[in-house]
């Protein structure tokens, strides 16, 4: 009897309520339509979810931040918990950031969960942008969608290193000096570039670090968030992709409904997600830059990294060889562009320019729901992965430092190793890659599970011969 | 069903439990590791629940559903447009509509692209204000003849505390040590192993060299001096730098020998003062740092 | 008399023992005896003076003049198994000591008498901790990196500081070892070499670690490794769970 009861004033809840925003808003019809959505299911469909739920942690944590940290280059000396810095002139930033870490409550852990969660935000974007790429997902009608994602890719990487340079501590300091030094290499106006952005010669005026604050808090965060928005209607509209199975075509969606499960499916990763990052803020230390100290441009440390998404960089700076284009008097083109522009430069033209090569190459200018398995396209799958070991070796020469210190393998070396590698591997790579997905395609073999050889059997006069 | 909601009340409470404890940790003290794992646990715990549910409580079957028309590829493979290019059609002949009443169509166009790309330009040129200022700016150096060495806590640089193998980090006196043209690092090196380019014969006074410590590769400090205690067996010395690994030879006039910096530190000639103090004997050899259009003094 | 005597020697030597001198930090040590200096000169014979010559003035190309080193090159090479060297021309590399504490005494007392600095004495509690900042950021921050993680010097290596005592910090800053740049009482006073011993003693052997797990103390490298290995696959775990569909069957078409 109160079971009953029970039911029927749930059920007056929730019909009260709805009417109460369906009188104000006249909205009934179109959220009806939305908690039937369907979305089709595959793991590998929640990379973009993870991504976007490390930036809700990220706005959340850093709102928080914004209320403690002071953006100024204005000197200080430090007066603090901390006593190796006692009595050290250290920028207000610095200052501030030290006294998150060490007095305000809760306020370590939000540094390190801000920063963790920046970390996994870039890692999940880029497997998120891999399966993109090699599921054919950019094709029409979503390629407007896939250009969206590529400039957050690259304004996110942006956000992230003026985030962590903020702080003025030793490491960032030398990460904007090397920036600085990058906007300088670009030919003709490399000079106006670099003085624009520091207001003067490096380390710049005060109005540097107050310019990096507000493209930090403010402009960076609404243009990702901006994008972003445009970015799920976009994936909304036409429905998201699936993989061919039973019962889909190009013309239909096979999923799971929003209500309910899709919505706690996506609720739990939220969850799952910021318990993550938070468990990390407060287990694992990153970026503690009082074992640092305040930066000056007169002081640098060995073993120096910037955060892994711009390991790519330092790995192409390091790599480099010493060529310096000069000509008429003047110095056309400085080392440091070919490692910190051109590079990335080259790297985001190709990935903007992929879906029309491919239209090119292949012809084919159809409308595309389902999606290749990688596969399915070698050429595709084949160009992918050589781009992607290039990086990936880029990537290892930026640490190469550290292999010597752990392994004995000579600095030296493994520059002239790595300066061949990344020429010869990804053309082998490619070879290799797609060899595999024209064998695979032709056997529809799993390539982990199914057996590729033959099993033998030992014939009772010593030899051997195949299993019937 | 029902062990599943016990189960998922379980979690629920779990994780009120932890976000209990995360509050009792935060006014008790506040540490770091306490709160991580608190929070971190009443996260997770509700992440379980929720997730619990949205598999085992409610139905899940699959539910197929068509997409919207402008997504959907055409039934026919030989038609080429359906009502969604219909409609595509009739919006680009809304947008054109007005240019109907063009008849100059040609002259409108040339003029607009004229007005277009010289207001263009004029937006543009204010940037040439930038110029000197900016070339001004870069070429700047504190350093003049007769200016002492001083370290970091503004002491006089004398030869008698860099010792024989020895290195020291000065800057001029009186001069904001931020100033990128400010430090240099100054060496010990052997008199007779001494090989500087012409013209600085007497910029090393008993062997004690002085460059710019800003990295002309990419802007750091060079702050690894490479100082052999047996010559013989050991690499003969030298200032590395340790974003990059640029590798410069101060006997030589600080010329890369290893690494990608593209032209050698810029020298400062120094001479002994009569109090026995290290002083300038004139300006830097070349503009400091990272190099750009303007950069002077390059080898 | 003669049990006594040995009975007193075992216990010294288990003192010794207990209280951790065996191998370990330098004591300020008494004047060295002849007797000492003999064993020692014999030692040398066996083991140094192949590289650095009988008349221990060094052999061209193989090992340097010992004569002027001092006590505290001798206690710092030895002590830290730098030396023997496997070959000439190696970068000398911290090891398990070849020689056992009472060889290694007899040793440095012969070198010693070579002429030279003597084992300095240090005391990082008389340093200050903020001043050895200073220094350590200055001096040494930029091949043994700001946390003593050692790094890449082109054609060698600084290497890490974990296991540094106090003796052998003021020893290594003295000395200079192989490409490191030496730092006379001019630069650097007695009393600062306390506070660079304190920040080594602290700082790098006992930091601050109130973040959490240090991970190594190398900056962005290992937290690169620690969100890709641990933050991100943990999160590809919890979408291959719940990415797929709990039920099988083929679809129903939606009302």
């Amino acid at each position: 009897m109160s079971r009953e009861r029970a039911v029927e004033r749930r059920g007056g809840f929730t019909q009260r309520t709805v009417r109460w925003f369906d009188d104000r808003t006249g909205s009934a019809g179109g959220v009806r339509k939305v908690l039937r959505y369907v979305f089709p299911d595959h793991w590998t469909f929640l990379l973009g979810e993870i991504a976007l739920y490390s930036f809700v942690v990220l706005i959340g944590t850093g709102i928080f931040l914004t209320f403690f940290f002071e953006p100024s280059t204005a000197t200080t000396t430090y007066h603090g918990a901390y006593a190796p810095l006692e009595g050290a002139t250290v920028s207000k930033a610095f200052a501030s950031a030290m006294n998150l870490s060490f007095d305000i409550r809760g306020g370590l852990l939000m540094r390190q969960t801000h920063h963790w969660a920046a970390l996994v935000f870039v890692a999940a974007i880029t497997l998120h942008l891999m399966r993109i790429f090699f599921t054919g997902a950019f094709r029409k009608p979503r390629d407007i969608n896939y250009y969206v994602g590529v400039t957050m890719l690259m304004l996110v990487i942006v956000e992230g290193y003026a985030g962590y340079s903020l702080l003025d501590d030793l490491l960032s300091g030398m990460g904007l000096a090397i920036g600085n030094a990058v906007a300088l290499s670009f030919p003709l106006f490399g000079a106006d570039l670099s003085n624009l952005i520091w207001d003067g010669q490096f380390p710049g005026s005060d109005a540097f670090m107050s310019r990096l604050f507000i493209v930090h808090v403010l402009i960076l965060p609404i243009a990702i968030a901006t994008l972003l928005t445009i970015h799920l209607i976009l994936v909304a509209r036409p429905h998201h992709t699936q993989f061919a199975g039973p019962g889909t075509t190009e013309r239909n969606a096979i999923g799971s409904a929003l209500w309910p499960v899709y919505a706690l499916r996506s609720i739990g990763l939220l969850f799952a997600v910021s318990g993550v990052l938070f468990a990390l803020g407060g287990l694992i230390q990153i970026n503690p830059i009082w074992q640092w100290g305040p930066y000056e441009p007169y002081q640098s440390t060995n073993a120096a990294q910037p955060d892994w998404y711009l390991g790519w960089l330092i790995g192409a700076l390091r790599l480099m060889p010493p060529l310096e284009i000069r000509a008429f008097g003047s110095t056309l083109v400085p080392n440091p562009f070919f490692g910190g522009a051109l590079f990335p430069l080259l790297l985001f033209t190709f990935l903007y320019s992929w879906p029309w090569l491919e239209r090119r190459i292949t012809g084919d200018r159809r409308l595309h729901n389902l999606l290749d398995r990688p596969r399915d396209n070698p050429l595709r799958t084949a160009v992918g992965s050589a781009v992607l070991t290039f990086c990936l070796i880029v990537f290892f020469a930026g640490s190469s430092d550290r292999i010597f210190l752990e392994f004995g393998i000579p600095y030296e070396g493994q520059v002239v190793a790595l300066r061949i590698a990344v020429l010869a591997l990804p053309v082998l790579i490619f070879l290799l890659v797609k060899r595999t997905c024209e064998e695979l395609r032709r056997t529809e073999a799993h390539p982990l599970r199914d057996f590729p050889g033959r099993v033998v059997r030992r014939t009772p006069g010593g030899g051997y011969e195949p299993e019937p | 069903m029902k062990r599943i909601e016990l189960a998922i009340a379980a979690l629920l409470g779990c994780s009120a439990i932890a976000s209990i404890a995360f509050v009792v940790i935060y006014v008790g003290g506040a540490d770091t590791q306490g709160l991580g794992i608190s929070l971190g646990a009443a996260l997770a715990f509700l992440a379980a629940a929720v997730l619990l549910a949205s598999r085992r409580l409610f139905p899940d079957t699959p539910v197929a559903e068509e997409r919207p028309e402008f997504a959907r590829p055409p039934e026919d493979p030989g038609v080429t447009a359906g009502p969604a290019a219909e409609r595509a059609e009739e919006l680009a002949g809304e947008i054109e509509s007005p240019a109907e009443a063009i008849t100059r169509r040609r002259l409108l166009i040339a003029a607009g692209g004229a007005a277009g790309t010289a207001l263009g330009a004029a937006l543009v040129v204010p940037v040439a204000s930038l110029g000197p200022a900016v070339a001004d700016r870069l070429h700047r150096s504190p350093w003049r003849a007769g200016l002492r060495l001083v370290d970091e806590r503004d002491a006089a640089v004398t030869p008698a505390m860099i010792g024989a193998r020895g290195f020291v980090t000065a800057f001029p006196e009186g001069v904001d040590k931020r100033e990128l043209a400010a430090p240099v690092i100054v060496m010990h090196l052997d008199p007779s192993s001494l090989n500087l380019p012409p013209g600085r014969e007497g910029w090393a006074p008993e062997g004690l060299v002085a460059y710019s410590k800003i990295c002309t590769h990419a802007g750091c400090a060079v702050s690894i001096p490479r100082s052999p205690l047996y010559p013989p067996r050991a690499p003969r010395p030298a200032l590395v730098c340790p974003c990059h690994y640029s590798t410069f030879d101060p006997a030589k006039g600080a010329d890369v020998i290893f690494g990608p910096a593209g032209r050698a530190l810029p020298q400062l000639p120094i001479s002994i003062g009569s109090d026995g103090a290290l002083i300038a004997a004139g300006e830097l050899s070349g503009d400091v740092g990272p190099s750009w259009r303007g950069t002077r003094g390059g080898t | 008399m003669i049990r006594a005597v040995s009975f007193a020697a075992i216990a010294a030597a288990a003192l010794a023992f207990a209280t951790g001198s065996f191998g370990q930090d330098s004591a300020t040590p008494a004047e060295p005896d002849a007797a000492k200096i003999a064993e020692g000169r014999q030692l040398y014979v066996e083991g140094c003076s192949s590289c650095h010559g009988m008349d221990a003035r060094g052999v061209d190309e193989q090992g340097t003049s010992l004569v002027g080193v001092g006590a505290a090159s001798a206690d710092f090479y030895l002590r830290t198994g730098r030396m023997p060297l496997a070959e000439p021309g190696r970068e000398p590399q911290r090891a398990q000591p070849a020689y056992p504490e009472d060889q290694i005494e007899a040793l440095v007392a012969y070198v010693g008498s070579l002429g030279g600095p003597p084992i300095p004495t240090v005391d990082p509690n008389a340093g200050s901790i903020s001043r050895g900042t200073e220094l350590f950021v200055s001096d040494c921050a930029g091949c043994h990196s700001i946390t003593g993680e050692g790094g890449v010097v082109v054609g060698g290596f600084a290497p890490e500081l974990h296991q540094a005592t106090p003796t052998q910090v003021a020893e290594a800053v003295r000395i200079g070892p192989y490409l490191m740049p030496s730092f006379d009482r001019n630069q650097i006073s007695d009393a600062d070499l306390n506070s660079v011993a304190r920040y080594v003693d602290e700082a790098v052997q006992d930091p601050d670690d109130r973040g959490g797990w240090g991970i190594g103390h190398l900056g962005p490298v290992p937290e690169g490794l620690v969100a890709w290995v641990l933050a991100t696959a943990a999160l590809l775990l919890v979408a291959r769970l719940i990415g797929e569909r709990s039920e099988g069957r083929g679809p129903e078409e939606k009302p």
